[in-house]
């Protein structure tokens, strides 16, 4: 399952789904016009709420990432992330995972990394 | 006040056992369709509740329906007892009978039953037929109980701390048929549970309840976004202020930090913001924090 969310983490699952799905896109792992896993096996397989599942497809919808069709499924939207976002976004996961690398090397804690990211972004 | 896009529905529900108040105003509203986790430690009147819903104990004060029906109203008791599947917390079967036999036993009683699920969960839950109850692990026992509740197509499944005493297998197992219920078939859960990351993991709603009163009930998710925890740094000591904003509920001041616990989160931002700290960090509050908070507040 290309999913993973941690339901102890306190951010609500179908956001961790959302993102989750986004990142698959970006990375490629998904790409425009394949299928994602349907709602019941993704419930039944990471032990979680369908309607959650169903939430976050929905909400994927909604921001035209992902496209429901009646019956079907549920699939990548073709205007989701050009290969030319995927290779953007795959330069910029090199350059973070080289700055983590320095950080760590340089004794930063992962705990205080992620902080330090999360801050910087001003999360909310 | 009644809406039939409820499971449950209870009114401020009072239940007094000679001296004492088990139940000191519990309000529940279960929308159809979803996982609802109650939660509560032992001895918060979970049982009790459960009691009062099926119409095996009588509310002292107060209002309950099932599937819109009056709680308990004999008229409605034979409609309500085919529509709602109830695994009770000693998982009630007849030990001197094989799995098989209590299966065969239990089919006749429920019109609606589901042979198709039967067979799955048969498989599934890889039953052992033709051993006697009384020979099986708790865990299998379990099983039974859940299959029974199951596939008597029930609209609504009550469950009285479904995996207390089992593996965490075991219980993973029980956890996934249930998901795997709702998603394929039109139906609403409640289970009592004191193990706050299974609520965590399959619910969508969750009421606690603490001392026989809710303290707590709305979607998970909801919940999850109100609530938040914002650690303020300031450049030198903290001030000491009096937050105005609704739904503040700790505030904890140490040198240069103020951290602030809340269960709604946007009233706060702007007078957070305010306060001028050199920097703001919003983290999210899981449910284990939420739960210990709520009940600690009733102390």
């Amino acid at each position: 399952m290309l999913f993973r969310p941690n339901p102890a983490s306190g951010v609500p699952i179908y956001l961790q789904l959302m993102e989750q799905v986004k990142h698959a896109i970006a990375t490629g792992a998904l790409r425009p016009g394949e299928q994602l896993p349907g709602i019941r096996k993704v419930a039944e397989e990471l032990v979680i709420n369908p309607n959650t599942v169903a939430k976050s497809y929905r909400e994927l919808e909604h921001e035209g990432v992902i496209e429901l069709r009646q019956g079907a499924g549920a699939f990548v939207s073709e205007k989701a992330p050009s290969k030319r976002a995927a290779e953007k976004f795959r330069a910029a996961q090199t350059d973070v995972a080289a700055t983590i690398e320095k950080l760590r090397a340089g004794g930063v804690a992962d705990e205080d990394i992620r902080r330090l990211f999360e801050a910087e972004l001003g999360r909310r | 006040m009644v809406s039939d896009r409820l499971a449950i529905e209870t009114v401020d529900l009072w239940k007094r056992y000679g001296d004492v108040e088990a139940l000191r105003g519990v309000d529940l509203q279960v929308p159809a369709g979803s996982i609802c986790g109650f939660l509560g430690r032992n001895g918060a009147g979970k049982t009790t509740t459960i009691k009062v819903l099926l119409g095996m104990a009588r509310a002292t004060r107060g209002e309950a329906r099932l599937l819109g029906q009056p709680a308990g109203d004999a008229a409605a008791n034979a409609d309500i007892r085919r529509r709602v599947g109830f695994v009770s917390d000693e998982k009630d079967l007849y030990d001197y009978m094989t799995v098989r036999e209590m299966i065969a036993f239990t089919r006749p009683f429920f019109p609606r039953w589901r042979a198709d699920l039967e067979q799955t969960y048969r498989q599934k839950f890889e039953l052992p037929l033709d051993r006697e109850i009384k020979d099986l692990s708790r865990g299998t026992r379990t099983k039974v109980a859940l299959l029974l509740a199951l596939c008597r197509g029930a609209d609504l499944l009550i469950l009285d701390e479904p995996t207390a005493g089992l593996d965490p297998a075991m219980a993973e197992d029980v956890l996934q048929a249930l998901v795997g219920h709702v998603a394929g078939e039109e139906m609403t859960v409640f289970f009592s549970s004191h193990q706050i990351a299974e609520v965590d993991q399959i619910a969508d709603h969750v009421a606690i309840i603490d001392a026989g009163r809710t303290v707590l009930a709305g979607p998970l998710d909801d919940l999850r976004e109100r609530y938040q925890r914002v650690q303020l740094v300031f450049a030198g000591d903290a001030p000491t202020v009096t937050l105005l904003s609704p739904g503040v509920v700790r505030v904890n001041r140490q040198g240069r930090v103020l951290t602030i616990l809340t269960r709604d989160r946007d009233p706060l931002m702007a007078e957070v913001r305010s306060l001028a700290p050199v920097s703001i960090d919003w983290s999210p509050v899981t449910l284990k924090d939420i739960f210990l908070e709520s009940v600690r507040t009733e102390d």
